[in-house]
């Protein structure tokens, strides 16, 4: 068997859960809106289970609806390592990089996606494809009554033509395509709506925390509670600038007396992880007020405590795709300071729910204004997490998805 | 309490937005696709607009934009003065915003081919509304009705109905008067100033008006 097929998260919240975030009105909306799919089907495609933004959001957005009695499965396509090295390398070129794929890539590509395809039953009423990887998978809609859906995640604003012109034919034979952000699109004959990605406010990375816990991690990784802290997390990679953040810190700290946190992962399964983690290092030279935490992949609760303990949350990115970490210090009315690239300014409305920054030296300017302004600060973080609750939340992923369906009835 | 021949139907309102082909990265382009845009975009980035970023400077995206990316707050203050309560068609909104554009780039040429800071997309909503099957046919259960509702549902009856009946009103006013012969409260419901208040401001302040009416 090829295709795995997840099964929903049982202990997870449940849709009346969130009418403590959004209100019984909106709970009770989605579920007049459902009523209106009530026997339709939907299939979830994408490239993996676990791990990554896609995979995230499908856990908990499947079991939702359903929940909400639209039957949603959810199936991940297999591929043999160099399929995924190939997917990588697209995913790098879509995102701007210069494409260095050998000439047998695309048919390694599209025999992997074919092989996939004759495991995989198509009858649902709505099937939705994430991500380029399962993208050929299209070519079983021939003679099926089911609507096709492209769920981009990526920003494919500078695409390398080798690769954009090689799958837009396969995107153009969809009914529709949805991206995350306007400034992602690439100008499609089919339609384009535009569905931001979405946090979980009930999940560990974003429900409230009790002091004492928010005080035993600062206490457990030697922070000082009393002292500004400013925090990026992040896994350690270099479209991250990890370094660059450091040197903001230290024209930062010439001025004022703060700490910095530099929490992620990625640094012991991935050997680039691994060398930008001794870059990071290097930079940080022993400076006992420059916190690095390389945590393992389960610590959602320990990133939670340490963005709510922050002063200050920074997005330093060079490239970016929408930047959800951006929107969960938002929902915990952190004032942020972010780098003005992919979906970061949906989210960091520069100087109402944020500061957008281009450079280190901006990125030190904006966090010296920032503490030095602290009731300008916590305003920005209250419009910031209204912001939030008012466009990139789950429920507002659910809604969408359900409106997209819908949409194919209403244009008939 | 007085009751309504014909009840007042609440309904479930949602949006979904599509991605127009039509951007604009000067101020100059986007005086030529405000004269080309699809009525749909106009609708969505003016009173659509309404609905979010109550925290923003000003309520519609065109004027936020030619703020933020093109640094033109004199344009910026005119367009943000466009009130769609005095439009009661998408062409004399469509106008008002033309108008106040091409003024500004007569006089002020050099602007219109100056690179903005971040493009303007061009976007659509499509608006979903299904009956909630709740009614109301009393003061009391629109108040009660106005509390359950959806903000979405608040801003589409509140807001948008202006433009689709072609009202100088909104739809809970319109029922009011009509339905329960009441003009003076339906007037003090319609003066509710919707470019200052929150979505979630605005439903407390309609329930307090008619909540006082009821109790007075």
């Amino acid at each position: 068997m090829i295709v795995g097929t997840q099964s929903p998260v049982s202990s997870a919240p449940h849709i009346d859960d969130y009418a403590t975030v959004v209100g019984e009105s909106e709970i009770g909306a989605l579920r007049v809106i459902a009523r209106q799919l009530q026997g339709r089907r939907v299939k979830m495609v994408n490239s993996t289970a676990v791990g990554g933004g896609v995979a995230e959001i499908l856990n908990r957005l499947v079991p939702l609806l359903d929940e909400l009695g639209v039957a949603t499965r959810w199936e991940v396509i297999k591929g043999g390592e160099q399929f995924f090295a190939v997917t990588k390398g697209f995913h790098n070129a879509l995102h701007g990089a210069a494409y260095e794929g050998h000439p047998d890539w695309f048919d390694l590509f599209l025999a992997t996606n074919e092989e996939n395809r004759q495991h995989m039953q198509f009858d649902e009423d709505y099937v939705v494809i994430h991500d380029p990887q399962p993208i050929a998978l299209v070519e079983a809609r021939d003679g099926s009554k089911s609507r096709w859906i492209w769920r981009c995640h990526i920003d494919l604003s500078h695409p390398a033509p080798q690769v954009w012109d090689f799958l837009r034919p396969f995107v153009e034979r969809y009914d529709s395509s949805v991206f995350s952000s306007p400034a992602f699109t690439q100008g499609l004959k089919i339609p384009q709506y535009l569905v931001s990605p979405t946090i979980d406010p009930l999940a560990g990375k974003n429900r409230e925390l009790e002091p004492e816990f928010i005080r035993e991690v600062l206490e457990r990784f030697g922070i000082d509670p009393k002292r500004p802290i400013l925090t990026q997390i992040s896994r350690f990679d270099r479209l991250k600038d990890p370094v660059g953040v450091i040197q903001a810190y230290k024209m930062v700290s010439k001025h004022i007396d703060c700490q910095l946190v530099l929490a992620g992962g990625g640094a012991s399964d991935d050997p680039e992880g691994a060398a930008v983690l001794n870059e990071v290092k290097d930079a940080a030279n022993g400076n006992a007020d420059i916190h690095i935490l390389d945590l393992p992949p389960w610590s959602h609760l320990e990133i939670n405590a340490l963005q709510r303990a922050s002063t200050i949350v920074i997005q330093k990115s060079l490239r970016e795709g929408f930047g959800l970490t951006v929107s969960e210090a938002l929902w915990k009315k952190k004032a942020v300071v972010a780098s003005a690239v992919g979906g970061i300014p949906s989210q960091v409305l520069h100087k109402l729910t944020g500061m957008l920054v281009h450079s280190v030296e901006g990125t030190a300017y904006q966090i010296r204004f920032l503490l030095s302004n602290p009731d300008f600060a916590r305003k920005l973080g209250e419009n910031g997490h209204e912001h939030v609750k008012e466009n990139f939340l789950i429920t507002h992923n659910l809604k969408r998805y359900m409106l997209l369906f819908l949409s194919f009835q209403k244009l008939n | 309490m007085r009751e309504a021949k014909e009840p007042f139907q609440f309904v479930t309102a949602s949006y979904l937005i599509r991605i127009c082909q039509d951007r604009a990265a000067t101020l100059g382009e986007l005086a030529a696709n405000l004269h080309s845009c699809s009525d749909a975009s106009i609708f969505h980035h003016t009173f659509q607009s309404l609905e979010r970023q109550h925290y923003t400077s000003f309520s519609n995206d065109f004027a936020q934009w030619v703020l933020a990316s093109c640094n033109e707050a004199a344009l910026a203050e005119r367009l943000a003065a466009v009130d769609v309560r005095d439009c009661t068609s998408l062409r004399s909104l469509r106008d008002s915003l033309t108008g106040s554009v091409d003024s500004y780039l007569q006089t002020n040429p050099s602007s219109a081919s100056r690179p903005a800071f971040e493009p303007f997309y061009f976007c659509e909503a499509l608006e979903f509304t299904v009956p909630r099957g709740e009614k109301a046919v009393t003061l009391l259960e629109l108040e009660e009705g106005i509390r359950r509702i959806s903000l979405h549902t608040v801003h589409h009856h509140f807001i948008n109905s202006r433009l689709r009946l072609h009202l100088q009103t909104n739809d809970f006013s319109h029922w009011i008067q009509n339905g329960l012969n009441l003009p003076e409260l339906a007037q003090r419901v319609d003066r509710i100033d919707i470019y200052t208040h929150t979505l979630d401001g605005l439903r407390e302040q309609l329930i307090q008006t008619i909540h006082s009416w009821i109790n007075q």
